[in-house]
């Protein structure tokens, strides 16, 4: 069994290096930059987990979860926000919004697997 | 009442009337012989004026009291 | 039947019941039910006016000069009608202010002076002794001409008569043990004496009804009617004369001088004074007594005349002195019980006077004169003595007799010379030495202490050699040389032909020139300055109007400890004590204790003190509890101009109100901008942070990666590495941008300002990106350009604008396709420099937003698939830089028909102003990014 992956981000050399850390691991990986985007994936990839950028453009990480969650085809699906804003209140949004965990920029390569593998695991 | 401006007033001129009333040169009218109903017509006058002008005082100060 | 144990009896008699009556009085107003709270009383008790001068003497006036008695009582109907400007106002102003007589009111006016108080006091008891005398010789006349019945025996002169069988002293010292019965039985605060004015009230009904009952026998009894007696009277031609009065200017002038004089006395006088404003229960009582008081002396005088005349027919060739008409009348009728009556009345009159005068006198000569000496004198200690209430009553008591006795001396000295009006005008005259410092101190501010002390020195200087001395030189108690030659023999100094003016009866000429002196040295010296502090102060408490409510009068504060034993010692404890607590409650407190230390306690105190022993002690005993601080001269402003000082005010207030509420509404607004630029900064901040992240995320990540993997194929390790080395350039350029962000901001950047060819730094910018226009196939064209465009501008900041526009539009513009054209041309004011792409395009809501920091990614994404790369700070930078040369910088923009960022400078003179050229540079090939960003 292989988990699918779906990687959300706008900047293409971090999302390079989590393809790279993602296949690795052997997950099946699936690639969106913006927002908009990312809804269609996960509708069309079913991912088991997203791993959600906040800042992008035409709709924030935090919208795109608001919708996923709204979707009770995608209810199960873990999510793991990424933001580069550290701010304490930004960390209660998206938890609040029903991420299942959140992650700050820049991280550990070994701890976002371990995150990952228990998550899904 | 006295404190009432008008009432005040009022008196202020009978007492103008009583100074022209008492006073030369309206008394040297009277001051003369012969007589008024028996009496001199100086003192009738100066009787007579006296009343009135009490007269008139107690009118301005008592009309007004109540 | 008339023997002299009767007349004495009934003089006891009649004494006893009126003392009973002022007894009961006392009782009733104790027991808080006044007998006198009634207007009709307070009318009857005015009636202490006419005294033995009326019930006698103006019989005796008609029968020597006619109707010349009248105008003594047309002058008080004068007054009286002048109620309401000056008797109402008096009676406010010493209620307000505690007056206990007529000097407390000249002191007190006069800024509380007890040098003030002291003259007034001099003067009035110099004054009226002649006219107690006159009391005492009515009385003892009446007594010896009554005792003398059946016969008709004119009493002998009194200086011939044995000191001891005088009856004139024992009727002095009678008089004196019943003043000091009425009037000194008991200390009141407010100096006032109900029993008194009770029994002044019946004296003045019984001295009318027996002047009355003589009229009607005389007219209807001897006579048939006046008619009758007027026509007997015609056909003598010496009681004929009685008939008119003199008709000559002379005489019209005394008769008008005798109206003023007697209009003053009437309320001048110290016992009209206190029955009139001191004894006044209730001010509402004065409209009924301005009529009834008149019509009182209407009726009084009402048979006057007949009497006078009756009197000369029946005694005709002066055996019987005109005088005692009233009483021989009856008496040559063998009318023993209506003669009995008639002397009652005369003792009713003299009593009356004599009572109120000297307990007025003796009110005055203890408050104004003996306490504020002994207060001064340290060795008798007094001003720490423990209760001084006896003391003054003591001292009061002494300064009855006293009086009585000095009028009784006058009596006997100069008594025979003078008929009885003309002993009392000399009083009159006396008093009216008041009417300039009382009138002109209720109606004008400007008088002051020193104008009073002249005007009323000199009046009574002038008083005393005019009218006082010749009435001692014709009694031959002085050599009476100097009345007919003039002191020193100088003719113009003759005391009734003062400085040659002739033509005058004594009394008017005494007016003239005394009056005349007074009011022009009472003027004239007070306007010698302005008046002082307490003066000022004083002056607007009695003057009025609306500023007098709020004036302060102690400007410090004292407790009920310091105070209710001062008043204690003046008043008994107990009585002290009770008006504490009186006005405690009046404050709505419970209780003394709770009486705050405050002006207003201090003033009370004082008021209450003034009562018993006059304002000027008063303050001066007050003033030993209270350190006064000293009143300021603006607070002499206020209190002078209270009124416009309260309206500045407010006009001030109103300033400050509104000053206060723009200051607040500025502080709100700059509050708000705070919070806006705090709310900014932490965006920023948190922006900042977020674009700090993001390359040091990937640069993390691919480290960890080759870290942990090192077999990791060669082609996928250079493409990592070569990842890390543009995200370090990345970030040290966003490092490097911020830094020169913040300094430009902060105003702390370096600026090396010179004369810079705008067309050099075209030129030079576009050189060093040549490669990379040729790198993405896009065409850079000059249109213009031409050296000569002169700017004040630093060369490197220029050039860092011009590379950062250059880049932007390289990055928008479509590889291949693209094309930017850059433009420069001048007008006679500045230079203008465009940069055009045909990129995208910018949507109109964002081409002021671009500006902002960090303000990239969502504004212009509309518009493009991919982030745009870049920190988000190369316009923000370019356009500081910009504007710190006094240049503008914007964007014009169609979206979809690509972009054109403008900016202009002013133009520096001399440089030419040639019209550029077009000019044309193509890029080409490959290369890496440049700094600067689309913003």
């Amino acid at each position: 069994m292989s988990y699918r992956i779906l990687i959300v981000d706008d900047e293409p050399n971090i999302v390079i290096s989590l393809e790279y850390l993602m296949k690795k691991e052997g997950f099946q990986i699936a690639v969106a930059t913006d927002g908009e985007a990312a809804l269609q994936q996960a509708s069309s990839f079913l991912p088991d987990l997203i791993l959600l950028d906040i800042m992008m453009p035409k709709k924030s990480g935090f919208e795109v979860c608001q919708a996923l969650r709204a979707n009770p085809a995608l209810a199960a699906v873990k999510i793991i926000m990424l933001t580069a804003k550290g701010r304490e209140t930004e960390v209660a949004k998206g938890l609040a919004l029903g991420a299942d965990a959140y992650i700050t920029k820049p991280f550990s390569t070994k701890d976002l697997v371990v995150q990952i593998k228990s998550l899904l695991g | 009442m006295i404190r009432s401006r008008l009432t005040a007033q009022r008196l202020a001129f009978l007492f103008l009337l009583g100074c022209f009333f008492f006073n030369y040169p309206l008394l040297s009218v009277f001051n003369r012989g012969g007589d008024f109903f028996g009496l001199p017509p100086l003192y009738a006058w100066l009787m007579g004026s006296w009343l009135a002008l009490i007269a008139q005082m107690a009118w301005v100060v008592e009309s007004r009291s109540d | 039947m008339l023997q002299g144990w009767v007349i004495v009896l009934a003089s006891f008699l009649y004494l006893g019941i009126l003392f009973a009556i002022a007894w009961y009085a006392d009782r009733r107003a104790d027991v808080g039910r006044s007998l006198i709270a009634n207007p009709v009383v307070y009318a009857l008790s005015l009636g202490v006016y006419c005294t033995t001068w009326t019930f006698y003497g103006s019989v005796g006036r008609a029968a020597a000069s006619g109707i010349g008695f009248l105008p003594i009582y047309l002058g008080p109907t004068l007054l009286f009608a002048l109620a309401g400007f000056i008797l109402h106002k008096m009676i406010r102003v010493a209620k307000t202010n505690r007056i206990t007589s007529i000097a407390d009111f000249v002191a007190s006016r006069y800024g509380k002076s007890q040098l003030l108080g002291g003259l007034v006091t001099v003067i009035a008891v110099v004054g009226v002794i002649p006219y107690i005398a006159l009391q005492l010789k009515a009385v003892s006349n009446s007594f010896a001409i009554l005792a003398s019945y059946p016969e008709i025996i004119m009493p002998a002169t009194a200086g011939a008569v044995p000191l001891l069988q005088d009856s004139a002293l024992y009727v002095a010292m009678i008089l004196a043990a019943f003043t000091i019965l009425f009037g000194t039985r008991h200390l009141d605060a407010t100096e006032r004496h109900e029993g008194m004015v009770a029994a002044i009230a019946v004296e003045s009904v019984v001295k009318l009804v027996a002047f009355l009952a003589v009229g009607i026998f005389v007219v209807w009894g001897m006579h048939d009617g006046v008619g009758d007696i007027f026509a007997q009277a015609a056909t003598v031609p010496e009681v004929a004369r009685r008939l008119a009065t003199a008709d000559s200017p002379a005489a019209y002038g005394t008769w008008g001088t005798l109206i003023f004089l007697s209009l003053f006395a009437s309320l001048l006088l110290p016992r009209q004074f206190q029955i009139a404003v001191v004894e006044n229960v209730d001010a509402s009582h004065l409209s009924r007594a301005v009529w009834m008081f008149p019509l009182y002396l209407f009726l009084i005088n009402l048979f006057v005349l007949p009497v006078a005349l009756a009197g000369m027919l029946h005694f005709p060739g002066g055996a019987v002195d005109a005088d005692t008409f009233v009483l021989t009348l009856p008496m040559a009728r063998q009318q023993e019980a209506l003669a009995l009556f008639v002397y009652i009345g005369g003792l009713s009159a003299a009593t009356g006077m004599v009572i109120v005068e000297t307990i007025a006198l003796s009110t005055m000569v203890c408050n104004d004169l003996v306490m504020p000496l002994l207060l001064r004198l340290p060795m008798l200690g007094l001003a720490a003595h423990a209760d001084l209430s006896g003391l003054l009553l003591e001292i009061r008591r002494w300064a009855i007799v006293i009086i009585l006795g000095l009028g009784y001396l006058y009596f006997r000295v100069a008594g025979e010379a003078y008929a009885l009006v003309s002993i009392g005008l000399i009083s009159f005259a006396a008093v009216a030495q008041f009417a300039p410092v009382v009138i002109g101190g209720l109606f004008w501010k400007g008088g002051t202490r020193d104008g009073a002390l002249a005007g009323l020195a000199a009046g009574f200087v002038l008083w005393v050699y005019t009218l006082l001395l010749p009435s001692f030189a014709k009694s031959g108690w002085l050599p009476d040389g100097f009345i007919a030659h003039g002191l020193f023999g100088i003719e113009l100094l003759r005391p009734q032909h003062l400085f040659g003016l002739t033509g005058l009866d004594e009394i008017t000429h005494c007016l003239v020139w005394s009056l005349l002196a007074n009011l022009g040295a009472y003027i004239g010296v007070s306007l010698q300055r302005v008046p002082n502090v307490r003066e000022a102060r004083q002056a607007t408490l009695f003057v009025g109007g609306a500023e007098a409510a709020g004036i302060p009068g102690w400007h410090s504060t004292a407790g009920v400890g310091d105070l209710l034993p001062l008043a204690g010692r003046f008043l008994g404890l107990a009585r002290a004590q009770e008006a504490f607590a009186r006005h405690a409650q009046q404050r709505g407190l419970r209780g003394i204790t709770e009486l705050p230390a405050d002006a207003r306690l201090v003033s009370f105190a004082e008021t209450l003190l003034a009562g018993a022993i006059g304002s000027a002690s008063a303050r001066v005993m007050v003033a030993s509890v209270v350190k006064e601080e000293p009143l300021g001269i603006d607070e002499v402003m206020n209190i002078l101009d209270e009124a416009s000082q309260v309206r500045a005010y407010t006009r001030e207030l109103e300033q400050k109100s509104r000053e206060l509420t723009r200051a607040t509404a500025e502080l709100r607004e700059a509050n708000a901008r705070l919070r806006e630029l705090d709310r900014m900064k932490d965006d920023f901040i948190s922006t900042v942070t977020h674009e700090l992240r993001t390359p040091l995320t990937s640069i993390r990540a691919f480290s960890e990666m080759l870290q942990e993997d090192p077999k990791i194929d060669l082609a996928q390790r250079t493409r990592f590495v070569g990842i890390i080395v543009s995200e370090t350039v990345r970030l040290s350029r966003l490092i490097n941008q911020i830094l020169d962000l913040a300094k430009l901001e902060s105003g702390r950047a370096e600026w090396t300002v010179a004369a810079v060819d705008v067309a050099e730094v075209i030129h030079e910018a576009a050189e060093s990106l040549t490669v990379l226009f040729a790198e993405k196939h896009v065409t850079l064209e000059f249109d213009g350009c031409e050296a000569g465009l002169i700017v004040l501008a630093d060369r490197d900041r220029l050039m860092q604008v011009m590379v950062n526009l250059l880049s932007n539009a390289l990055k928008f513009v479509p590889a291949g396709s693209g094309r930017v054209t850059v433009g420069a041309d001048g007008t006679a004011n500045e230079v203008r420099v465009r940069v055009v792409d045909n990129g995208p395009g910018i949507q109109v809501q964002d081409q002021e937003v671009i500006f902002d920091k960090f303000h990239q990614g969502a504004a212009t994404t509309d518009v493009l698939t991919d982030k745009p790369q870049g920190t988000g700070l190369g316009l923000p930078i370019s356009r500081q830089i910009i504007e710190y040369f006094n240049g503008r910088l914007w964007v014009e923009s169609t979206p979809g028909a690509g972009a054109g960022f403008v900016f202009t400078l002013p133009r520096q003179a001399g440089d030419n102003g040639k019209v550029p050229q077009g000019d044309t540079v193509p890029g080409g090939g490959r290369g890496h990014k440049l700094p600067g960003g689309n913003s």
